[in-house]
């Protein structure tokens, strides 16, 4: 394509002048092209995320007091936040949660994609657009339709366990609000997920399994020898997505808040705890160094995630 | 679809089989469903019908959905149509300003080879796992010393960010746009500018369309950023507005009994948009979304 200018700029070696000065002489030609076709991501990037995580640092190692104004403590709020109960409970009840949801949608998702890419009828199709519905609502909304439905007040539970003559469970009070919030978020995004396993799915070559079938392979066989390991990267790339999700978690629980009065504190979570120290304390020194810890903390958990998983041409 | 094509009695056969599988189906789509049915149900009833002791999950003796949905919209001055309007703005802005952000910078790092391309690339995909929440605090203290917490485009800006759009739109164009067209595009002197419009482009519109619908949903869903962002409620998206009735009417549990009906209608309503785009454009996401994980 750029015979023209391979021969202008053209090196004395005439072995490597076979494969080299072709790049070589598009990258010259296209360098400036190409950050220009980038460049107004760039500007966005650097603006709205780079700049606020450096100013997250920045802001986190100062602290500000009554008395003494606002000085420079370094790492002074790390120490304090870490050792700040209430933001460790908080973190730990998001990897406590991380690791009962993930797996938990997971399993639904992949389950409910395998049987849709089993069953064509026009039911299963209804019923993967039905699945995935959830997936257009604003968690906002989300929470709340799932406060409505837990609520002693004009839920449903109340009277469907009544029927069978139980009391029904309270998933608003402070014993099971943890499966209360489980239900939510499965409910929310397994069928966001199932999709795209799904979609993974159709992208199988059918021919395998019309093979595997001549060679004596069950249906089942089928499924988990050559289905379940094909997909594995979009497997991953949901475990991913899943894990900084849930440990960012703050939407559903600060709706919930209100419906569960008493049962959710402000520090129910790393990012409520953020925002409370920020927006209703005015403490953004401590606000910062909580988010950023937070981030770390999502970027740990990915990159060993990411380090147990690894495989081969995989996402990221 | 292959159950189509398949043999009378062989098809037969299969679709017994599936049955218990399409039971189990159905009992998904029950549980997927149920929070849409009780609000489906629930709108229609005034204060009496929700707290008078009825059956949740069906109708009450006195079905009102006009009356409900004429409150919604003149309550304190008619705000809930305010607040649906700037989801939307918000919504469409953000989400076309991201998307174009991003179809141009996936096709820069796609197709051309430039001085920091790997690194810049590296970066990009580990800012894929930066949280989003993290960025808010110091986004807003970034803003309140410019002046502009409080606007729109203290929710619009952040918006427009979108790294993993970035990457999907990359890997598409890498297959999706043959360098030998692109080329032949040059050959015949179209400008670079030119051969991403009219060529490269329309090559990419599926993924396109799925960057924008991603993008469109998670600003119209966006609820921690405009949250903190802004304290005119007159400025608020839908979800904060609904948020901020919910607080009130949980508060005083006697007096805000109200203003439940129109929390309940006021849910189902703001959620009819994306259901509709999500309905209608089926053909074009059910394919896009699984850009991501093909690769």
């Amino acid at each position: 394509m750029t015979v023209h200018t391979a021969s202008t700029d053209a090196p004395v070696l005439p072995e490597v002048r076979q494969r080299r000065p072709r790049r070589r002489a598009d990258s010259s030609r296209h360098s400036v092209t190409g950050w220009l076709f980038v460049a107004p991501f760039a500007v966005v990037f650097l603006s709205l995320l780079v700049a606020p995580l450096l100013y997250a640092l920045y802001l986190s190692m100062f602290q500000k007091s009554m008395i003494g104004g606002t000085r420079f403590v370094l790492f002074g709020n790390y120490l304090k936040a870490f050792s700040d109960p209430s933001f460790l409970s908080g973190v730990w009840f998001v990897i406590l949660f991380s690791l009962v949801l993930i797996p938990l949608q997971m399993i639904v998702s992949l389950a409910v994609a395998l049987i849709l890419d089993q069953v064509t009828t026009w039911f299963s199709r209804f019923s993967r657009l039905m699945i995935f519905l959830p997936y257009a609502i604003p968690a906002v909304i989300g929470a709340l339709m799932w406060g409505f439905l837990y609520s002693k007040n004009f839920g449903p539970l109340a009277e469907i366990f009544g029927m069978f003559g139980q009391t029904a469970p309270d998933f608003l009070s402070k014993n099971l609000i943890f499966f209360g919030l489980l239900n939510i978020v499965t409910w929310q995004w397994a069928g966001y997920y199932m999709i795209i396993i799904y979609a993974a799915l159709q992208g199988i070559d059918p021919s395998l399994y019309e093979a595997a079938r001549i060679d004596g392979a069950s249906q089942w066989q089928i499924t988990l020898r050559i289905k379940v390991p094909l997909i594995t990267s979009a497997l991953v790339l949901i475990l991913v997505f899943a894990l900084i999700g849930t440990l960012q978690f703050f939407n559903e629980p600060q709706i919930l808040r209100y419906l569960a009065a008493g049962t959710i504190g402000p520090d129910f979570t790393p990012n409520m705890y953020a925002y409370q120290q920020a927006f209703a304390l005015a403490n953004y020194n401590y606000g910062s160094a909580i988010s950023f810890a937070l981030g770390a903390v999502v970027f740990i958990c990915v990159y060993i995630f990411m380090f147990v998983t690894r495989k081969r041409g995989s996402f990221l | 679809m292959s159950a189509a094509t398949m043999a009378g009695p062989a098809r037969r056969a299969r679709r017994k089989q599936y049955l218990p599988l399409q039971v189990l189906l159905g009992f998904l789509v029950v549980y997927f469903l149920i929070p849409f049915w009780w609000v489906f149900v629930n709108s229609s009833k005034d204060a009496a019908g929700l707290f008078g002791g009825g059956s949740a999950l069906w109708f009450a003796d006195d079905v009102d959905y006009v009356g409900n949905f004429i409150q919604l919209f003149t309550f304190d001055g008619g705000i809930y149509g305010r607040w649906l309007l700037n989801s939307a703005l918000y919504a469409v802005v953000g989400g076309v300003g991201a998307t174009l952000l991003a179809v141009s910078a996936g096709y820069g790092f796609a197709k051309f080879r430039f001085a920091g391309r790997r690194f810049s690339f590296a970066v990009l995909l580990g800012s894929v796992m930066v949280p989003a929440t993290a960025l808010v605090i110091p986004t807003f203290v970034m803003f309140s010393q410019l002046g502009i917490t409080n606007t729109i485009w203290a929710v619009i800006l952040p918006t427009l960010l979108n790294p993993f759009g970035v990457y999907l739109m990359n890997i598409y164009a890498r297959d999706a746009v043959p360098d030998e067209l692109l080329d032949a595009a040059r050959v015949d002197g179209a400008g670079e500018f030119r051969a991403f419009v009219q060529i490269a482009v329309p090559l990419m519109r599926p993924a396109i369309v799925t960057v924008l619908l991603l993008s469109v949903v998670a600003s119209w869903n966006n609820y921690f950023l405009p949250l903190a962002m802004l304290s005119d409620n007159r400025l608020f998206p839908v979800t904060v507005g609904i948020g901020l009735w919910q607080g009130i009417a949980s508060a005083n549990n006697a007096g805000g009994t109200s203003l439940w009906s129109i929390i309940i209608l006021g849910s189902l309503v703001s959620v009819i948009p994306l259901v509709i785009a999500f309905l209608t454009l089926q053909r074009y996401w059910q394919g896009g979304l699984a850009i991501g994980s093909l690769k």
